[in-house]
């Protein structure tokens, strides 16, 4: 039984269809990346699943419980944290950790018992009795994570986890999550930062409330396998764009860095001709070579398909 | 029964939270007792060396009696005894004198004969608050010299507060406010706060229950409730020699019936409120005010205009005054507060429910 079923899940608010026909699944053990620009249904979908708000139509288990019929039960089986790390900013770390053990009915051998592995897993020993206001934000983000999974949850839900994070700690984050998925926790994670995708077993690519695409990356990066991408290394990039973007064998172009890549329609032999094209025109080309696609590419070229 | 820890729990938190807070510590312990205090002091109605002048047009030794009633009185001070009553005008307009007390002539002579005499008496209006009760003060001293000496019988009496002290009045109607203003503040921003941090969310996914939530969130601010209670109670008596003449265990019961509305209108006023200020603006301005001069605090529901009483009876503050009077002031016990007493558990079972009923679809 996989982790985490969902069914043509709808969420409405009026005429809005916020969340629209959602269907995927997640196996236990998997981490499972969930993409999208702001406002494409990411969180809505995400406090249905976590049992905060009804689905309109459609339906959706969490570890073989339903969300819409029993979203109590949902509770007991899910940790879940947002991008605001909600601590108690007056309150020590300790007893962050002590309010939480006790909201989830945890006794005192086992609070103790997960107090050390939170406090080891969040590098917090030694810090017990520092206010959780005077954290800085790494610490703060792992000790939520830890809060949230006090009680062993077997699904957890992780809303934007590493915004405004320092990238040394977003690293350390990705570690304690490849832990966690290790040891048999089902992870469903919304993230901006397309380069984290890459630490998910698989993908979700969300667009106005629809699956615009789902896969592994190397699945997803299958949307280019007739297509090529070259990255141009120039001087005068955004001349070189102008001059390329509307030429006929050319799809589409974007600036990455300080380079342009460009989605040839038909493959490597448009190489040349776009090379020419742009030297003739007297923008300098100091490199054009075919590129592998990235994550990014790929999100950019379905949100566009999916319109 | 492993819901009740998950209560205790909240409480707990929320106490720690509390005391974190030394700013709202301060607020809790310590405004309480310099609010009573500068109420119990400022707040008095109480008048004492009202600045009297006699026109003594008698000269008699009856004259002089009356007179000498009116200096050994600490409430007022004669400040010149003059013969004509043109002179008055000067002392009323200058403000050297707020009331002037007018002996006519042949007034020796007519409480010789046990005939009745008027007495004039001219007030400086322009403070009718004071000189109200300073009018009140000289009528009284006058119709009790009056009787003493037979010539009238105007049989005022005054029951409870025989010396009309406004302080033992106001005192127990500052408590009422006080808890009014601290639990029902204190309550709807401490909800607003877990909604402003994410912290309400993160209790919504937990298992915690709506009404564990709910218990947890208000119980804490109503033990500090109890504390206030506990120390106006102690300064009133201790400190302004308020009499309590009824039982404290009463006072403490009805108390809590009290904390039911207080608590449940600052759940309420989260639930309209997305921020803590809009929730202090909204639970001072739009509830408290109206309802501290809508409840009989300052103003006598009697004197109010006829559209206007009905609406008293909305106001859970009128209910408390009564019963917090009755038990300080006459000694009296449930089965003479009872309707009150209904009124108010009504009117908390009520503002609970609609508060209740408004959190939970808000979380829906």
């Amino acid at each position: 039984m996989n982790a985490i079923v969902v069914k043509d899940l709808t969420r409405r608010f009026g005429d809005f269809a916020a969340v629209d026909r959602l269907s995927f699944e997640v196996a236990k053990g998997e981490i499972f990346g969930f993409l999208g620009s702001n406002g494409a249904g990411k969180s809505t979908t995400i406090r249905m699943l976590c049992g905060l708000l009804k689905p309109t139509s459609g339906s959706a288990t969490v570890d073989g419980v339903d969300v819409s019929r029993d979203p109590e039960a949902v509770k007991q089986r899910i940790g879940y944290m947002s991008q605001r790390f909600s601590l108690y900013e007056r309150l020590t770390v300790d007893q962050n950790i002590s309010f939480f053990g006790g909201i989830y009915g945890l006794d005192r051998t086992r609070l103790d018992a997960r107090r050390r592995f939170v406090l080891d897993m969040a590098g917090l020993a030694g810090r017990e009795r520092l206010r959780a206001a005077d954290l800085a934000g790494g610490w703060r983000q792992r000790l939520a994570l830890g809060c949230a999974i006090l009680h062993e949850p077997p699904v957890v839900f992780l809303d934007e986890p590493t915004g405004g994070v320092d990238p040394v700690s977003r690293r350390e984050f990705w570690r304690l999550i490849d832990h966690l998925s290790a040891s048999g926790v089902t992870v469903l994670v919304t993230t901006h930062y397309l380069d984290e995708a890459e630490h998910c077993n698989r993908i979700a690519i969300i667009h106005a409330g629809r699956l615009a695409a789902i896969g592994t990356t190397a699945e997803l990066k299958q949307v280019f396998a007739d297509r090529t991408i070259v990255e141009i290394r120039t001087s005068n990039a955004v001349e070189a764009m102008r001059l390329i973007e509307r030429a006929p064998d050319v799809e589409k172009t974007s600036v990455f860095g300080t380079s342009v890549h460009a989605v040839l329609k038909h493959g490597e032999r448009d190489v040349d001709g776009v090379k020419a094209r742009l030297e003739h025109a007297g923008v300098p080309v100091a490199s054009i070579e075919p590129v592998p696609p990235s994550l990014e590419d790929v999100f950019l070229d379905v949100v566009e398909e999916a319109g | 029964m492993d819901l009740i820890p998950r209560v205790r729990c909240l409480v707990w938190k929320e106490l720690l939270e509390l005391k974190a807070d030394p700013r709202l510590f301060g607020i809790l312990i310590v405004a309480p007792m310099l609010q009573l205090l500068a109420l119990g002091y400022a707040a008095t109605t109480d008048i004492e060396n009202v600045p009297v002048v006699v026109v003594d047009a008698d000269r008699s030794t009856a004259s002089r009696g009356l007179i000498s009633r009116f200096s050994a009185s600490p409430s007022f001070a004669i400040v010149d005894v003059v013969s004509s009553a043109r002179e008055v005008d000067s002392y009323l307009e200058r403000g050297r004198a707020w009331l002037a007390l007018s002996i006519p002539s042949g007034y020796g002579d007519a409480i010789a004969s046990n005939r009745p005499q008027t007495l004039q008496l001219i007030a400086d209006g322009s403070d009718a608050n004071s000189t109200n009760v300073a009018l009140g003060y000289a009528t009284n001293l006058l119709g009790a010299y009056s009787q003493e000496r037979g010539v009238l019988d105007p049989r005022v009496q005054v029951w409870f507060n025989p010396r009309l002290e406004s302080r033992h009045f106001m005192i127990p109607g500052v408590l009422a406010l006080l808890l009014l203003a601290i639990t029902t503040i204190l309550a709807a921003m401490g909800i607003v706060r877990e909604r402003e941090l994410g912290t309400l969310e993160q209790l919504n996914v937990t298992p915690l229950r709506r009404w564990e939530l709910i218990v947890g969130k208000l119980l804490p601010y109503a033990l500090v409730g109890m504390v206030d209670v506990c120390l106006v109670i102690g300064i009133a008596v201790l400190w302004f020699e308020v009499p309590l003449r009824g039982s404290v265990g009463l006072l403490f019961a009805m108390t809590a019936v009290y904390l039911l509305s207080t608590l449940g209108l600052g759940l309420f006023v989260s639930t309209i409120s997305s921020t803590q200020q809009q929730a202090m603006m909204t639970a001072a301005f739009f509830f408290m005010t109206p309802m501290v001069f809508l409840s009989g605090f300052i103003f006598p529901i009697e004197n109010m205009p006829a559209f206007i009483q009905p609406i008293t009876y909305l106001i859970p503050l009128r209910y408390f005054l009564v019963i917090l009077r009755s038990i300080f002031l006459k000694g009296v016990g449930l089965e003479t507060v009872w309707p009150q007493a209904a009124a108010l558990a009504a009117w908390g079972a009520a503002i609970l429910t609609l508060a209740i009923a408004r959190s939970t679809k808000r979380a829906a």
